[in-house]
C-alpha cells in the first residue's frame, strides 16, 4: 500500500521533468543540425559514451559550445597529469595535442591517449585505431563521475535531512522527506527482509539502500536533458555488480560454502563438478547477469528514446515537418514513460537480486537434504 | 564484445568504486543508521501502542465481565433474601397461628375449669343454703311444736315411755 503510493508520487514528480526533457533534447538535435542518418547514429553513439566535458548544446550558427569543462586526471608514463578538458577545445578526433611537461595527450572518440615518444600527431590504421599512441589510465572527473558525485550529494542532502527530521523528534517526516521515507521502508520491507531474513538483513541495509537510490537517481538523471548516461556505462555497472559479489562472498556462512563446494546429498563423483558450476555461478554468472542487465536496459532505453526523437529529422522529408515532429513527440513521450518505469524497475531488480544473492550466502540450513 | 571491452574504462571503474565506497560509508553514518533506527523505534512504539490498546480492551472486557458477574450475584442475593423473607413471614404467621390456637385452647380450658369451680361453689352454697333453710324451718317447726304445753308434756311422756322400755 505505501510502496505503490510512493511510486505514484515519483512518477508524477519525474513527469514534470519529462516534457522538458523531450523539448530540450530536440533542441540539441536541431541546433547541431544533425540531419543525416549517419550523423544521427554518431550523435547517439557519442551520447551513450562518457565524455570529458559537460556539454549542453552547440549553437551551430556561431559555432559556440554551451556547457562547462571538467577536470582531466590521467596517469601517464610520466606520472599523474591534470588539466581542464577545455584544453582539448571540444576536439574528439585526436587533432588537438595537449602538451604537459613533454607528455603529449590527445582525446580520440572519448578516450584519452598518450602519444608515443617523438610522435607529433595521432596516426591511424585502416580500422581507425590509433597506432602511435597508448591508452592512459583515466581518473578524470568525466560526465559520469560528475553525475555520480552529484547523485551522492543529492542522496546525502536528501536522506540526512530525513535523518535530522527524526532526530528533532518528529516521528512523521515532513516535506520531501515524506517521499523518501516510504522508499526506504519499501527497500527494507519488500527487498531486504524477504530475501535476507529478518535476523540478518540489518547488516546489509547500508549497501542495499545506497545502491538502490544510487541506481534509481542516476537512471532518472539519465532521463533529464542533462544527458547523463551513467548506469549505461559498463564500468559503472560492473563496479556495482562486483561490490555485490564481494559482499556476498565475504558474508557467506559455513553452510553456504559447504553447499557450494561440497554439496551434501549428491554422489561423491558429482560433487567436484557441482562445485565448479556453483562457484562459476556465484563468481562469474551472477555478477555478470547483474552488470549486463542494468547496462543493457539503460543503454537500450537511451538509444530508443534518442532514435525516436531523431525520427523528427529523418522523416521530415517523407511526412513533412508537422507530422514527423508530432509522431516523434508522441512516440518518444510514450517511450519516456516506459523508461521512467524502467528507471525504477532496474534499480529495484538490481537491489532485489543483490539481496537475493546475499540471502543465499547468509542462509542457515536447518535441515540437511 | 570487443566494443564493450573497449568501452570499459578502468579509470571510470576505479572512480565509481571510490565514490560508491565513500557514498556507502557517508550514507551509513549520516542517513541509513539514524533513519533505520528511527523507523525501528517508531514501529516498536506503534506495536507497543497497539498491544497496550489490545490489553486495555481485554481489561475492559474483563471489567465488564466482572460487572456482569457482580450484577448477577447481587440479583441472586436479592432473590435469596426475598425468598428468605417470604419464608420467614410464612413461618411467623404459622407460629402466630399455632400460638393463638394454643392460647385459645388454654383459655377455653381455663374457662371451663372456672365454670366447673363456680358451679361446684354454687352447688355447695346452694347446699348450705338449703341446710340453713331446713334448720330454720326445723327450728320454726320445733318452736311451733313446743309452744303448746300439752304437746310438750305429751312429747316428754312419749319419750320417757320409750326410755322406760329400754
Amino acid at each position: 500500500m505505501v510502496a505503490t503510493k510512493s511510486i505514484k508520487f515519483l512518477v508524477v514528480f519525474v513527469l514534470a521533468l519529462t516534457s522538458f526533457t523531450a523539448f530540450a533534447q530536440e533542441e540539441v538535435v536541431e541546433n547541431n543540425l544533425v540531419d543525416s542518418p549517419d550523423e544521427i547514429r554518431e550523435f547517439i553513439a557519442h551520447h551513450l559514451k562518457d565524455s570529458h566535458d559537460f556539454h549542453l548544446y552547440t549553437d551551430n550558427a556561431s559555432g559556440k559550445h554551451y556547457g562547462f569543462p571538467l577536470p582531466v586526471i590521467v596517469w601517464t608514463s610520466n606520472g599523474l597529469k591534470t588539466f581542464m578538458s577545455s584544453e582539448f577545445h571540444h576536439d574528439d578526433n585526436g587533432e588537438v595535442v595537449v602538451d604537459k611537461d613533454g607528455t603529449k595527450i590527445v582525446k580520440y572518440h572519448t578516450k584519452i591517449y598518450e602519444l608515443d615518444e617523438g610522435a607529433a600527431a595521432l596516426s591511424f590504421d585502416e580500422a581507425h585505431h590509433p597506432t602511435n599512441a597508448s591508452k592512459v589510465i583515466d581518473f578524470s572527473i568525466t560526465k559520469s563521475v560528475f553525475g555520480m558525485i552529484l547523485t551522492g550529494l543529492l542522496m546525502l542532502i536528501g536522506f540526512s535531512s530525513l535523518a535530522r527530521g527524526y532526530k528533532k523528534g518528529n516521528t512523521v517526516p515532513k516535506g520531501f522527506s515524506r517521499v523518501l521515507e516510504p522508499l526506504v521502508i519499501y527497500v527494507r520491507d519488500e527487498i531486504a527482509k524477504p530475501n535476507i531474513g529478518d535476523k540478518k538483513y540489518r547488516k546489509f541495509m547500508g549497501f542495499l539502500l545506497t545502491v538502490f537510490f544510487f541506481i534509481f537517481i542516476l537512471n532518472i538523471l539519465g532521463l533529464t536533458p542533462l544527458g547523463f548516461n551513467v548506469t549505461g556505462q559498463i564500468a559503472v555497472t560492473a563496479c556495482l555488480a562486483i561490490f555485490t559479489m564481494v559482499i556476498y562472498l565475504f558474508s557467506g556462512t559455513k553452510d553456504f560454502w559447504a553447499h557450494t563446494l561440497w554439496m551434501p546429498g549428491v554422489p561423491i563423483i558429482l560433487r567436484p563438478i557441482l562445485a565448479v558450476i556453483e562457484l562459476l555461478g556465484f563468481v562469474v554468472i551472477k555478477p555478470f547477469s547483474l552488470l549486463v542487465r542494468l547496462f543493457a536496459n539503460i543503454t537500450a532505453g537511451h538509444f530508443v528514446v534518442m532514435s525516436l526523437m531523431a525520427l523528427m529529422v529523418s522523416l521530415k522529408a517523407d511526412f513533412g515537418p508537422v507530422a514527423s515532429t508530432g509522431m516523434s513527440l508522441i512516440l518518444s513521450l510514450f517511450i519516456m514513460f516506459i523508461e521512467l518505469l524502467v528507471a525504477f524497475l532496474q534499480a529495484f531488480i538490481f537491489t532485489m537480486l543483490s539481496s537475493l544473492f546475499i540471502g543465499m550466502a547468509v542462509e542457515e540450513h536447518d535441515e540437511h537434504h | 564484445m570487443e566494443t564493450l571491452l573497449n568501452d570499459f574504462s578502468v579509470g571510470l571503474f576505479f572512480m565509481q568504486a571510490l565514490i560508491l565506497l565513500i557514498v556507502i560509508v557517508l550514507m551509513r553514518v549520516f542517513a541509513w543508521k539514524p533513519i533505520l533506527d528511527a523507523l525501528q523505534t517508531r514501529e516498536d512504539g506503534i506495536q507497543e501502542a497497539l498491544e497496550s490498546a489490545e490489553n486495555a480492551k481485554l481489561e475492559m472486557q474483563n471489567l465488564q465481565a466482572n460487572n456482569e458477574k457482580l450484577l448477577k450475584e447481587a440479583r441472586a442475593e436479592r432473590e435469596s433474601m426475598l425468598k428468605e423473607a417470604r419464608e420467614m413471614k410464612e413461618k411467623m404467621i404459622e407460629d402466630a397461628k399455632t400460638q393463638a390456637q394454643e392460647e385459645a385452647n388454654k383459655m377455653v380450658s381455663n374457662a371451663q375449669l372456672a365454670i366447673e369451680n363456680e358451679k361446684k361453689a354454687a352447688v355447695a352454697e346452694l347446699k348450705s343454703q338449703v341446710a340453713n333453710l331446713s334448720i330454720e324451718i326445723a327450728e320454726k317447726v320445733v318452736r311451733e311444736e313446743l309452744s303448746n304445753k300439752d304437746k310438750q308434756a305429751k312429747l316428754v311422756e312419749s319419750m320417757l315411755s320409750e326410755a322406760t322400755l329400754n
